[in-house]
């Protein structure tokens, strides 16, 4: 049991982590432009592609520098000759506008990959167990994906909070026009950010592609998870977003390693009365429920607290 | 320096400006006046680009009507807005730092002749701008945007809803701006300061200048002050 906790706290932290990756762009997307991206998740999943096909060409170490810059470059290319007009008609545009790209971005890769998950694994430099516990070996490309993110963590909280871009940043999220008018370009700025915020994510691609399925579908499940954490953390909000990932991350891999339901916590004591009733509620297990549970969390918050965990404005 | 030509801008279908016409020459302060609604901050927004102008307007030499703001800023053009627009989460040291726009060129100011010159921000360098109180909120705007080392600075409304002691301080600010070497335009409702400071003073009305002259002669002219100004 202990082996079972240690085992899927450092499973449901890694997971955390890596919906960080992808959360922290969007909700710093969000704040900044007033865009709900739908097709993050897409740059997420092209990262994983572009991850496989740049480490079978030239190897994974390649793959994990290039492919987040090539996908982040085309979300810059996507704000700024598309999104920025769009800004223009109003929030609708821009919305229905993801919400295409994401379906665009999902075919393009039906058409280029096919739609069965491709044969993508990590470096086998990596190929060996960092440490065991008890009787499971926990895998050194694990330990390496952790790394990465909590590098990319902090060298984004320096950035953001000690370097100057970091101040222009911050202060073009409430204050776009007064950033201008000191003759700081925030056009460019916008740019930047939105692309930075998909090479997050396409990284994330890259470095979860190997343990998870690299396949088409793997966007369209994500997006709306993505959406839970980040008004549950707080919509614009980075360490709201970081809580609620490392949450949602903890919930969802103990929920499916936890095999309970309302009957086995009663074990052989369980009363009869209800297995007659509600039978079916009765004897679901925890891992059956385990996908709406982050939905169920997002209702609770949304009903007690709408600004979210760490948010400051109404969603 | 700056002169304006055949000004016209307009929100939505409303014409508001109908045909500003306006220099200013270097280092002159120059105050524009009028009553509310007559079209004195959108003036100033569309020299800065935030309003689409129509028209021309000629800075140094070089016709910047439709530029970016950014760009218009960093030709040496500043401007404080009304509104007072301070970044409330970040520190008042953090605001004066964004209004560098070069850090490798030092300008005329530098942050530590801020923070002498106003000793409420030297004490509150550290704290969020956002708890500032309503005058050290527009003296830390100015501040920030002279931090840009701008050659011309537009100040929109500095001493609205400012008590008459801060009144007075902002109208000190202004005139030691001044002896720098820096031209002003300022952008008031009252006449207060504009009139104690300026060298020249346009008078605003339904969207174009219908005055212009020294101080002086606008205290002598009732016709134009009770026309256009008072209430």
């Amino acid at each position: 049991m202990l082996e079972l906790v240690i085992i899927s706290a450092l499973n449901g932290v890694l997971y955390g982590l890596l919906l960080f990756l992808m959360a922290s762009g969007l909700t710093v997307v969000f704040s900044m432009l007033g865009v709900l991206n739908f097709a993050h998740a897409g740059f997420y999943m092209l990262g994983a592609f572009f991850g496989f096909q740049i480490s079978k060409w030239f190897g994974f170490w390649w793959a994990l520098l290039l492919a987040p810059i090539i996908v982040g470059l085309i979300g810059a290319a996507v704000e700024r000759f598309a999104l920025r007009d769009i800004h223009r008609s109003g929030h609708v545009a821009e919305l229905l506008f993801t919400f295409g790209l994401a379906y665009v971005i999902e075919e393009v890769v039906q058409i280029v990959w096919g739609k069965d998950p491709v044969d993508y694994r990590g470096p086998p430099s990596l190929d060996f167990p960092a440490f065991s516990i008890f009787s499971t070996n926990y895998p050194s490309y694990k330990v390496f994906m952790f790394a990465i993110s909590v590098a990319i963590f902090v060298a984004l909280l320096i950035v953001i909070k000690r370097s100057r871009i970091g101040l222009v940043v911050q202060a073009s999220l409430t204050h776009p026009q007064m950033v201008a008018h000191l003759g700081h370009n925030v056009g460019l700025v916008f740019t930047l950010v939105f692309g930075v915020g998909i090479g997050l994510a396409a990284l994330a691609g890259v470095i979860a592609g190997p343990i998870l399925q690299t396949q088409s579908n793997m966007a369209a499940s994500l997006i709306a998870l993505l959406f839970v954490i980040i008004v549950v953390g707080g919509l614009g909000s980075l360490a709201g977003a970081f809580v609620a990932s490392l949450l949602i991350g903890l919930i969802q891999t103990f929920a499916v390693s936890l095999d309970g339901s309302l009957a086995s916590l009663f074990g052989p004591l369980s009363p009869d009365a209800p297995q007659f009733l509600i039978r079916n509620i009765w004897t679901v297990t925890i891992a059956q429920v385990a996908p709406i549970i982050p939905y169920a969390l997002l209702i609770l918050v949304l009903i007690l607290r709408p600004m979210g965990l760490f948010g400051t404005r109404e969603t | 320096m700056l002169e304006v030509q055949n000004l016209h801008a307009f929100y939505g279908k409303s014409h508001i400006l109908q045909g500003v016409d306006m220099r200013i020459g270097a280092g002159e302060v120059v105050s524009l006046v009028g009553r509310n609604g007559v079209g004195r901050s959108t003036t100033v927004k569309a020299i800065m680009g935030e309003v689409a102008p129509h028209g021309s307007i000629v800075f140094k030499g070089r016709d910047i009507a439709g530029l970016p703001s950014h760009r218009i800023a960093q030709l040496g053009l500043g401007y404080v807005p009304e509104n007072r627009d301070i970044f409330p989460t970040l520190t008042v040291r953090q605001n004066l730092v964004l209004g560098i726009k070069d850090s490798r060129k030092p300008g005329r100011w530098r942050l530590d002749d801020m923070l002498d010159m106003f000793p409420n921000l030297a004490t509150r360098a550290d704290t969020p701008a956002g708890v500032l109180s309503g005058g050290e909120k527009q003296m830390l705007t100015t501040c920030r945007t002279l931090m840009g080392d701008p050659e011309l600075v537009m100040i929109d409304e500095p001493t609205e809803g400012l008590a008459p002691l801060i009144v007075k301080q902002v109208g000190d600010l202004i005139s030691h701006i001044s002896q720098r070497g820096v031209a002003i335009l300022l952008v008031e409702q009252k006449l207060s300061i504009a009139m104690q400071i300026s060298h020249r003073v346009y008078v605003m009305g339904h969207g174009r200048i219908v005055f212009e002259g020294s101080p002086a002669e606008l205290k002598g002219n009732s016709k134009v002050r009770r026309d256009w100004l008072e209430v």
